[in-house]
């Protein structure tokens, strides 16, 4: 049997996708939330990241943004080579100012929402997705 | 009984916890009767009876609670992180009494002696009975881990427990190790269920849309009781999700938030959970979700003879494998919960009566298996147990079997918390291995692994158990191992618990290159291959004859 390394940490014990660690892309992070903010600051409240606590499948992970009032959505992941997930922008005629997609994470890291606000402010919300190979109780 | 009309109003406010001393006291001077053990002065207008992780024994077993049951973060120190004596003491119980040897582990082949087995899907229908008989609209309610557990649950699919909770009488029910059974037979079973499956939780994968109907309504004792189901949260991690892969999990409480929120405006005046989350991550929710009355939990095998409040919210947890019943009366009057009176009902097998239908239908329905069962394979003269946070000595027998059978330098085996103890002298039944290996995905695996993935498996399954945050936890305790040494710091984060991996065949420190053979169970990989871990133990009992186990001291714990 040859089983890459991904198959044989969820042989041992658990499921969801394999903790090989890169480190974390800080500056790249930085870089990415500057240039969407212009290094403006970044306040709380009023955006709302919906993601599970542990992910079922990290090559797949579910997560909702909903900024009501904003103009623009930018979405990154902490831990990822790239941290970049996706830019989103909002027309004055959207019904909302939400979008839900399903993202690849490497490893356990914080996916972290910036919502532009119409007047020109910066708010922020992260949220810790654990990445497992799983164990199991009960 | 303590009279807790006096709890009402003010204490529902107030942070005091009761205390257990209503049963302790009593039965510590009294002998074990029925009498005593389903004393109840009936209270307020509604009442709920919980059972959970009964892992489908039908009979009477041994369970012996754990020795480690280390909490960290906010729960470091709190309920149910507390055993043997520091818990009798936290609810002022006597050690040596029925009740400290039903919720503690010490002296407990002694005690076990004394007091006998406990459990049986017969004395607990005796039970209900009687509180039925009192109250005739109490609320059955059963929080999963029913179906899985047992030789014959994997022989029947889970039907043998099916037909004994219908019989029983449940009213609504949610989940974790039913899964285990696959999509198709899950489906099967719940099309036929006179109850609902509830779960607010299970959501269908690929729109991410509820699944399964979230909550049930009740009218009780002129009272609208809402009942919302919390199946275990992390399916498809801890267990195999290609059995189940059309559902996802996950805690979701803002969704428990907007049920409760939906139950109340549909004017339920009271919001019970029936949850499998685990009980520290029920703790989080009732802080962060407003608006629950009760929760009943599940998933982590706590007993505790009273219940925890967090804020205006009750905790109730029920132990496993059949050991406890909980009883629950409430006064519930215009959409307020005014008070309660709780009892852990522990179900001594050799006093409580069993109830004769339902012997006969537990008799029925382990028949057909009855000689696979009952053959004796060996003895030991060991205690055999395997709760708590490390090894037990039902996991260093497996780790051992799985060794010797499978030629691995190194075994691993899952840190389950079901599976019922044997005592010093009991013979070793096919049926006793079965309750502590059972499962649809019992193949032993052999295979290679370096040093280093043996650490990041470790430092995995650690944090899984380990994490500040339980919403982070999923509620199991460590990998069992055998055939390596370790320390564990369980203040440390991720990455860094672990230290000295030693391989305790040589003595020498685990090389990070180097490749060691590695042999385990209960992989939630697809097409995992390799014999069946019951018959893998079975085949080493009968070379051995009788177990005779050395005490474990392979494990080193530190920063608790």
């Amino acid at each position: 049997m040859t089983l890459s390394r991904r198959q044989t940490i969820a042989l041992a014990l658990g499921a969801a996708a394999a903790a090989a660690v890169p480190l974390p892309a800080l500056a790249k992070i930085e870089e990415a939330i500057a240039a969407f903010t212009g290094g403006a600051a970044v306040g709380e409240g009023g955006i709302t990241l919906t993601a599970p606590e542990i992910a079922e499948n990290g090559n797949t992970v579910p997560v909702q943004v909903s900024a009501p009032g904003a103009v623009a959505i930018l979405l990154v992941a902490s831990g990822n080579p790239e941290p970049g997930i996706c830019l989103a922008r909002f027309g004055e005629g959207a019904g909302s100012q939400m979008f839900a997609t399903r993202i690849r994470l490497a490893s356990t890291q914080d996916v972290v929402a910036i919502a532009q606000m119409a007047d020109g402010s910066f708010v922020r919300a992260a949220s810790e997705v654990k990445v497992t190979i799983g164990g199991c109780g009960g | 009984m303590t009279n807790r009309r006096g709890f009402l109003q003010a204490a529902l406010a107030a942070s005091a916890v009761i205390g257990g001393g209503g049963w302790s006291r009593l039965m510590a001077q009294q002998a074990l009767t029925q009498d005593q053990l389903l004393a109840f002065e009936d209270y307020g207008n509604v009442t709920l009876v919980h059972v959970t992780d009964v892992h489908a024994q039908l009979k009477p077993v041994w369970f012996r609670e754990p020795e480690w049951n280390l909490g960290v973060g906010a729960a470091k120190g709190e309920v149910p992180h507390l055993v043997g004596r520091a818990l009798l003491d936290r609810y002022g119980i006597a050690p040596g009494t029925p009740e400290a040897h039903a919720l503690a582990y010490e002296d407990f082949v002694a005690l076990g002696r004394a007091y006998g087995r406990m459990g049986g899907m017969d004395r607990i229908a005796t039970i209900v009975k009687a509180i039925r008989a009192a109250r005739p609209e109490a609320l059955v309610l059963d929080g999963g881990d029913t179906w899985h557990g047992s030789m014959t649950s994997l022989l029947t699919k889970g039907q043998d427990m099916v037909d004994v909770m219908n019989a029983l009488g449940v009213d609504a029910m949610t989940s974790h190790w039913e899964w285990t059974f696959g999509t198709a037979r899950v489906k099967e079973i719940v099309e036929g269920l006179p109850f609902p499956f509830l779960g607010q939780n299970i959501f269908e994968a690929e729109w991410n849309e509820p699944a399964f109907e979230p909550y049930t309504m009740f009218e009780r004792g002129g009272a609208r009781i809402a009942v919302i189901g919390q199946a275990f949260p992390y399916m498809p991690i801890a267990n195999p999700g290609w059995m189940f892969p059309e559902y996802s999990f996950g805690i979701r409480d803002d969704r428990m938030q907007a049920m409760v929120d939906e139950v109340r405006a549909e004017g339920a005046d009271l919001v019970v959970v029936l949850s499998h989350n685990g009980f520290d991550v029920d703790r989080k929710m009732a802080g962060r979700v407003k608006g629950i009355d009760v929760i009943l939990t599940g998933h982590t095998h706590d007993a505790l003879p009273a219940p925890v409040q967090v804020g205006n919210t009750i905790l109730i947890a029920s132990g496993s494998h059949g050991k406890f019943v909980s009883r629950i009366d409430l006064d519930v009057q215009g959409g307020r919960m005014l008070g309660f009176r709780h009892r852990l009902i522990p179900v001594f097998a050799d006093a409580i009566a069993p109830d004769p239908e339902m012997a006969a239908l537990v008799d029925s329905v382990r028949a057909p298996y009855a000689a696979q069962l009952s053959e004796v394979v060996g003895q030991t003269e060991t205690l055999l147990y395997r709760r708590g946070n490390f090894n037990g000595t039902w996991d260093d027998l497996i780790c051992a079997a799985i060794l010797a059978e499978r030629d691995a330098e190194i075994a691993l085996s899952p840190g389950v918390r079901w599976g019922a103890s044997l005592l010093p002298g009991d013979p070793i039944r096919r049926e006793d291995i079965h309750n502590v290996t059972t499962m649809t995905y019992g193949a032993c695996y052999r295979t290679e692994m370096s040093g280093e993935m043996l650490k990041v498996i470790m430092e995995d399954v650690a944090d899984n158990i380990f994490n500040p945050d339980p919403y982070y936890q999923q509620g199991g305790d460590m990998v069992r191992v055998g055939g390596l040494g370790y320390h564990i710091d369980i203040g440390q984060p991720i990455g860094s618990r672990i230290s000295n991996m030693t391989l305790l065949r040589t003595g020498e420190p685990i090389d990070p290159a180097r490749t060691y053979t590695v042999a385990g169970w209960a992989s939630v990989n697809e097409g995992t291959e390799g014999p069946q871990i019951w018959d893998v133990v079975e085949a080493h009992v009968r070379r051995l004859g009788t177990v005779r186990l050395e005490p474990n001291t392979s494990v080193v714990v530190t920063g608790a």
